[in-house]
């Protein structure tokens, strides 16, 4: 046992191969599966656990999600290692038409524990086919859990909350966070709720929601924002699915101000749902506009000064705010 | 788990169930893909196995749960769309899962159940568990890529699986041989360093002697198997498609129906071995069994829209149960 109020230094890449090692103690039914695991991510679990629950799989994506589909109806808690969101495209129709369907087709009968884990390989000169962020997918499929980490402690916290959710959870990882470092609880029992947003800066004139990797522009912006007199307060929205519209709501009712930083494409994106959902339930409260900061509908180019100016920036979100001032 | 009489009667009842259960659809609710002509491949496969041994199924999978030895009524009512249907009226015809004898999904996606069987032996494995994994698939499905990257996965880890495959010589119209590049399906196990046997799926106890080995192979740790069982499809895909050109002659639909009808293949040999009077006990019971159903499947109570929201998640977080929320 550690100390409840314990803590360690840990990137957001350590956090969640920690998450997994604390899982896979605490539950023998918890096994990872994916391309190259005991070479890139879970290369010190293979020192502690036995072979049979870590899989390094044949380049198979759709089959190997598929198979942790499978694992997941008869008893394990499979975490699937999915390494570039791109290649959900690849596994979507074991992620949308079986483990989102099952339960629901066979009236309940079923639960799929099932996580996929993906990173969002964007601003990382990896062009086109390695580079999206393709959370809306998932959010509009029922019967998923999404959620989009955006700190260590988090990384940690909600990818255990997932693999001990009955439910299929996809989590999508930012690697623009993998290298960021903070001190992270070390009790075996620390879990981050899933379906809570968290707000990190507190503000009466804006609301800034922020999705996974935006959280420090966002945070930048704000403080930018406070020097010349204007509070921002910032909302890191932590889950995607399902979506916490009662801390939105509540943040948008005092500021009467909505800026909403996604890095998914602008057109049906996650911030396209919040300002939806704004706009229905929370209308009276909007003294101006939404403003969606999203990736414009080209698509992630090789070049590093072009690719950058498609994604969230410190910039971008003041722009934003400036707009509905 | 050899054939003793009793069980040799069982697997004829659990054949007759398919095909009564399959008329009693045609004369009362007629959708869904028929698997007449094929019980004698999934029953003999299905007796193979334990209840606590896992299935998945197709689209066409009336006859897997069936062939497992599912109560007929709830499956019946499912068909109906009803609220006591096995899946609550909400999956329907292509999706009969039985959870209790060990059925884990009926993809109505070609190739949707290769993983997940996949999966299943997975689990079993690693559970230190020595059930198996029965994937039922059609010749069609053989080209998906779920097919190579699945079996390929199950014979790297030596999985207890067995990929069962019912050719019925038609991918909808499309003939086998005009879709695979080698149309010996069973020849594709080289491919993946595992056997494969081809068998005549109008034979049940021919069937049901391959899968036992299969299955006994697949417990002993020795990985899985693919087998081809020549099966014949008697009616069109589906009850619902109307099929605007002749792909297959009136002639060899009869030819199959008159003289490869595996029930009456089976009745025979039954009937030689003394065993007449149980089949038609058997046949009157199978009878009444099925009226039952239909009677009960009419009378049954149609789902809620209440019903829907409570068969999403486990944990329904912010979602009050019944009602919309996430």
């Amino acid at each position: 046992m550690t100390m409840r109020n314990a803590t360690q230094k840990l990137s957001y890449l350590q956090a969640i191969v920690e998450a997994q090692r604390e899982e896979m103690r605490r539950d023998e039914r918890v096994i990872l599966m994916g391309e190259d695991i005991a070479v890139y991510g879970a290369q010190t679990l293979f020192d502690e656990f036995d072979e049979k629950r870590l899989r390094n799989t044949p380049i198979s994506e759709n089959s190997f999600v598929g198979v942790g589909v499978g694992a997941a109806l008869t008893g394990l808690r499979p975490i699937v290692d999915l390494t570039i969101a791109s290649f959900c495209y690849l596994a979507s129709d074991q992620i949308i038409n079986q483990a989102a369907k099952l339960r629901f087709m066979t009236g309940a009968q079923l639960a799929v524990p099932l996580v996929v884990r993906t990173s969002t390989f964007y601003n990382n000169r990896t062009a086109a086919q390695h580079a999206d962020r393709p959370y809306p997918l998932f959010m509009n499929t029922p019967g998923l859990k999404v959620l989009a980490p955006s700190n260590a402690t988090d990384a940690k916290g909600l990818l255990k909350s997932a693999i001990r959710d009955d439910d299929p959870v996809v989590v999508f990882e930012d690697i623009n966070l993998w290298g960021k470092k903070e001190e992270v609880p070390t009790d075996e029992d620390f879990l981050v709720p899933i379906g809570k947003a968290a707000v990190r800066r507190e503000g009466g004139d804006v609301t800034i929601v922020s999705i996974a990797g935006c959280l420090p522009h966002a945070l930048s912006a704000a403080d930018a924002l406070a020097k010349d007199g204007v509070e921002a307060e910032v909302i890191d929205l932590r889950t995607i699915v399902p979506l916490d519209k009662e801390t939105i709501l509540a943040s948008v009712a005092k500021t009467g101000r909505l800026v909403v930083a996604d890095n998914s494409h602008k057109v049906g994106s996650v911030a396209s749902e919040i300002a939806a959902v704004v706009s229905e339930e929370g209308f009276e409260s909007l003294k101006k506009p939404i403003q969606r900061v999203a990736a414009p509908q080209v698509h992630v180019p090789y070049n590093a000064a072009l690719e950058k100016q498609l994604f969230v920036s410190k910039d971008r979100i003041i722009e934003a705010v400036r707009a509905i001032a | 788990m050899s054939l003793d009489r009793a069980r040799q009667l069982e697997m004829f009842r659990r054949m007759l169930r398919i095909r009564l259960f399959e008329e009693a659809l045609i004369a009362h609710y007629p959708v869904g893909h028929l698997s007449i002509g094929q019980e004698g491949a999934i029953a003999g496969a299905c007796m193979a196995l334990r209840d606590d041994d896992y299935v998945t199924g197709t689209h066409r999978s009336h006859g897997h749960p069936i062939g497992k030895g599912a109560e007929i009524a709830p499956l019946m009512a499912e068909i109906f769309g009803k609220r006591t249907g096995i899946c609550k009226g909400l999956g329907g015809s292509m999706h009969l899962t039985d959870t209790k004898l060990g059925l884990i999904c009926e993809s109505a996606i070609v190739g949707g159940g290769f993983p997940l069987a996949t999966g299943a032996g997975l689990s079993a494995q690693v559970r230190g568990s020595d059930q198996v994994s029965l994937c039922f698939f059609g010749d069609g499905a053989v080209n998906q890529g779920t097919f190579s990257e699945s079996v390929n996965m199950g014979a790297v880890w030596k999985l207890p699986v067995i990929y069962f495959c019912e050719n019925n010589g038609y991918a909808v119209t499309t003939p086998v041989e005009k879709s695979h590049g080698q149309p010996e399906i069973a020849r594709r196990a080289d491919g993946y360093g595992i056997p494969g046997v081809v068998v005549d799926g109008q034979d049940a106890e021919a069937v049901h002697a391959v899968t036992l080995e299969a299955v006994e192979r697949a417990r002993a740790g020795e990985g899985p198997t693919l087998i081809e069982a020549k099966t014949y499809r008697f009616d069109e895909h589906s009850n619902r498609l109307a099929i605007p050109i002749e792909y297959r002659s009136k002639e060899e639909i009869e030819h199959h129906r008159k003289e490869r009808d595996p029930i009456t293949l089976y009745r025979a040999v039954l009937q030689a071995r003394d065993l007449l009077s149980e089949v038609e006990a058997i046949e009157e019971e199978v009878r009444k069994t099925i009226d039952d159903a239909v009677e009960f499947a009419k009378a049954s109570p149609e789902p809620e829209m209440s019903d829907l929201w409570d068969s999403m998640y486990v944990n329904p977080i912010g979602a009050p149960v019944g009602g919309e929320g996430l």
